[in-house]
């Protein structure tokens, strides 16, 4: 049967293509909205934003909050831990940012508390830098959480915030 | 060819078979019938009569029934309303909710946002129940699917309110209706003309603020319903044109042993 | 299977199918002959296995965002239809899915009963087919209840109750299946499990039923034996493939107008409002699917006996292969059986009807003249016609009628020509 077959692609074979190709396309189709489910979903994607109370937080206090199910830091710096984090030469940073860019109000530092190795949530006033350490895999974060040693890849990430008065903070 | 004949025959069959059941259900008035505009295969809500009927449904229904599978941000979504997220973060900052446990570990007060649920007019069934004389106002939220008849049976009972027939008797708080079950309903008329001044300039007749409202409450049920009209639109296309082409491949396949297929 | 000299052309693919013979079943499922005088009604078999695997699919993508608890169902069916991503296609799809479903498998069963399918030597298809038809109906039943609407709540009530028939143990025996007094939530959460649980096993035994027919192989609308492979057997790809994907399309058709253009319509209004244990519905009725069963429970006065009538009902067809004591397989050749065939469908229609009716009156009276005649004809009109009926000559092959001047001559007169063909 081949044989003959090969001989002669004629418009059997064109409707034939044509008609698995078109199947094709469909069953792509489909696909999608099994796939897209496992996103985010609309009451998901509208609690986006949270706003935190920081009055009650003294010089050198932190307090952690839950945003989007992580915790997220909010650490009101003393003097000697802003000093220390902006006395840091970039060329020394596996990942370098300027302390200034990552704290707008330098007294107060808010970052995602999630270790960017694996995701753990680093301890604070913890490691060698005195600021936050991973005990997962011994990351160490300097006080403006960025890293300085350890297998972590980047600094702790800054979500968006803004400060909605001098006692409020919205993140997100 | 007698196969499709017979297979369409079995088709009939199956289908008197729901639409006799359909009917037979209600000995009662049929249902004033109404030309929706989300109706037909194409069919779209009114973007003005949906924000009107939010508007009848906050000053008129709000007070007794809930919407409590609605959050403000649908106000917002395509497909509804469509109210500005300016005007829907407005709507919302009217509403106070529950909030909490705060740092104290005591529960506050704060305006609605947009990610929250609609603000229920009672905190529980039990207390709906004893405002409203034992009668419990349905949540509103899927109301239209929950009823046998759908939009043209919420519109009939805002519009069946009448004086009942001589010699029957109503308790006080009862009143005659003549599309409800059973023609007994404990809500009073809710409608009276002009008891909402529209916005946009419409004259709050009943028969106007019935169909904006039930319009509303078909959008709050099937939110979805435009995107569902305009995909399945699209499959149907799309299912055509394959069942076509494979009509055709199945021809030239089956055309190698020349049996009839 | 009778193919079992294949070997895989590429060296890889031997040592592969020496040691897992993957390639030898793909082999024979390719080339598995085929009647190819099977008509349409033949084309239901591969719906239904597309009907259950998107039922799976569907279901367990379902199963990601529902909460199988009796205070948050409800409200995760509604997070289902207005929050998740497409959340609505699928949960639709999965509804109306299941209505489909039975569609489809109540044309199978007919067709089965048309041309005699069941009979020797296919009675064990038949039977895992009826377990398969069963545990269907088991997992349809489970699957209303967990939206948790009134019809959820008071359908799982009364037939949980038909338990309640049994002497001595009934009460204990309801207590167990709800886990407390009631239709609660232990009752849902098992439900829940049990109903993500059947459909693997109605897959696995869907495999035991296409493995048994692939051993005798395909009935055939003339019911006659026919040689495999021979000229009256195309293999099964691409020619039945290509085939059933056509009917499958139009089957796709109708479902997807249900699915985007009146997904409520097969369910009941009532399941929209949260379960109450205080109210029961004004008529309770359960799926369309299960109304003749409903019909044939309430014909019968007495309630261990309608308990008793229901699960015969069923029991009737499992045994079927054995009631049925005519040799000829196709109701082509039994002109009395198939008039007696068609008043079956009518009268199955029927008490389907009747299920929907409050049972009272004229409708109860039909009721029980249905059910009566359900049962005669599976257990006298059946035996007894076997002995009596005198059927028409057989064929001796498929060919066979075509040569004796059916209007398909073309293909009769080019026999050599298909062989090259092929």
């Amino acid at each position: 049967m081949s044989d003959q077959e090969k001989k002669k692609p004629n418009r059997r074979d064109f409707i034939v293509t044509a008609t698995t190709a078109a199947g094709a396309v469909g069953v792509g189709a489909v696909v999608w909205p099994l796939v897209d489910q496992m996103n985010p979903d609309a009451s998901v994607k509208a609690l986006a934003s949270t706003e935190v109370d920081i009055s009650a937080v003294e010089p050198g206090q932190s307090i952690t909050v839950l945003w989007r199910g992580k915790p997220v830091f909010i650490k009101r710096r003393t003097q000697d831990e802003i000093d220390s984090a902006r006395a840091v030469d970039l060329s020394e940073l596996k990942h370098p940012e300027k302390d200034e860019d990552r704290a707008k109000n330098p007294e107060w530092l808010v970052m995602l508390g999630v270790c960017t190795h694996l995701g753990c949530v680093p301890l604070t006033d913890k490691g060698d830098y005195g600021a936050w350490f991973c005990p997962c895999h011994g990351s160490h974060y300097d006080t403006s959480g960025r890293i300085r040693k350890g297998p972590a890849p980047t600094n702790m990430e800054v979500p968006k915030y803004e400060f909605v008065n001098s006692n409020t903070i919205k993140i997100g | 060819m007698r196969n499709s004949l017979k297979l369409t025959f079995f088709f009939i069959l199956v289908s008197s078979l729901f639409f006799s059941k359909a009917q037979a259900a209600g000995e009662q008035h049929d249902l004033l019938e109404v030309d929706w505009s989300f109706k037909s295969f194409f069919g779209k809500f009114d973007r003005a009569s949906l924000q009107r009927g939010y508007q009848v449904y906050t000053e008129v229904c709000a007070s007794c029934h809930s919407l409590k599978h609605l959050s403000y941000r649908n106000l917002v979504e395509k497909g509804g309303p469509e109210f500005t997220e300016l005007e829907a973060k407005a709507i919302a900052s009217n509403f106070e909710v529950t909030d909490g446990p705060n740092s104290d570990g005591e529960m506050f007060e704060r305006p609605a946002k947009l990610s929250d649920k609609f603000v229920m007019p009672y905190a529980n069934v039990q207390e709906a129940i004893a405002a409203n004389g034992g009668a419990y106002p349905p949540d509103m939220s899927v109301l239209v699917k929950a009823r046998k008849g759908g939009a043209n049976y919420i519109y009939s009972v805002l519009m069946g309110y009448e004086e009942p027939p001589a010699g029957l008797e109503l308790d006080d708080g009862v009143y005659y209706n003549k599309y409800m079950y059973g023609n007994k309903i404990k809500m009073s008329s809710p409608l009276d003309e002009d008891i909402v001044e529209y916005s946009d300039g419409t004259k709050a007749t009943v028969d106007q603020m019935a169909k904006d409202v039930t319009t509303f409450l078909q959008w709050t049920a099937e939110p979805h319903l435009e995107t569902r009209h305009k995909l399945g639109f699209r499959v149907i296309i799309y299912l055509s044109v394959l069942t076509i082409l494979v009509y055709f491949s199945m021809k030239k396949i089956w055309s190698r042993i020349e049996t009839k297929v | 299977m009778s193919d079992h000299e294949y070997t895989p052309k590429s060296r890889v693919g031997k040592w592969f199918n020496d040691r897992l013979p993957l390639l030898t079943l793909a082999n024979h499922l390719t080339d598995y002959p085929t009647p190819k005088n099977l008509n349409y009604w033949w084309t239901f078999g591969g719906i239904l296995t597309f009907c259950l695997i998107t039922q799976i699919i569907t279901g367990i993508v379902l199963g990601m965002h529902y909460v199988a608890h009796a205070d948050l169902a409800f409200q995760s069916v509604e997070h289902i239809m207005r929050d998740v991503n497409y959340g609505w296609l699928i949960r639709y799809v999965h509804a109306n899915g299941a209505s489909m479903f039975f569609l489809a498998v109540y044309i199978h069963i007919f067709r089965s009963l048309y041309y005699g399918s069941y009979k020797s030597p296919r009675e064990v298809i038949w039977i895992i087919g009826m377990l398969i038809y069963f545990l269907m109906m088991a997992t349809a039943f489970m699957g209303y209840v967990l939206p948790w609407g009134q019809m959820s709540f008071w359908g799982a009530t009364v037939i949980t109750n038909l338990f309640s028939a049994i002497p001595l143990v009934g009460e204990s025996i309801t207590n167990w299946l709800w886990g407390g007094y009631s239709v609660d939530n232990p009752t849902l959460t098992r439900f829940f499990s049990l109903h993500y649980l059947f459909p693997f096993l109605i897959l696995g035994l869907v495999v035991l039923h296409i493995w048994a027919l692939h051993v005798p192989g395909n009935n055939n609308p003339i019911g006659i034996d026919i040689k495999k492979p021979s000229k009256d057997t195309v293999p099964f790809h691409p020619y039945i493939v290509i085939k059933d994907a056509f009917a499958l399309l139009i089957f796709l058709l109708i479902f997807a107008f249900f699915v985007f253009f009146s997904p409520n319509i097969l369910g009941h209004a009532d399941n929209y409002i949260e379960a109450n244990p205080l109210v029961t519905p004004a008529h309770i009725v359960p799926e369309w699917y299960l109304l003749p069963f409903y019909a044939i429970l309430r014909s019968v006065p007495d309630k261990l006996l309608g308990v008793i009538a229901m699960f015969a009902a069923i029991f009737v067809l499992v045994i079927l292969p054995w009631l049925d004591t005519s040799k000829v397989r196709s109701t082509v050749f039994r002109p009395i059986y198939k008039q007696f065939y068609w008043f079956l469908v009518a009268d199955v229609l029927i008490l389907g009807y009747v299920g929907a009716m409050p049972a009272e009156g004229i409708y109860l009276l039909i009721a029980r003249v249905a059910t009566a005649y359900y049962f005669a004809h599976f257990l006298l009109i059946l035996p007894f016609l076997g002995f009596k009926e005198k059927t028409t000559p057989l064929p001796l092959s498929i060919t066979e009628p075509i040569l004796g001047g059916s209007p398909d001559m073309a293909m009769a007169r080019d026999n050599s020509n298909y062989k090259e063909k092929l």
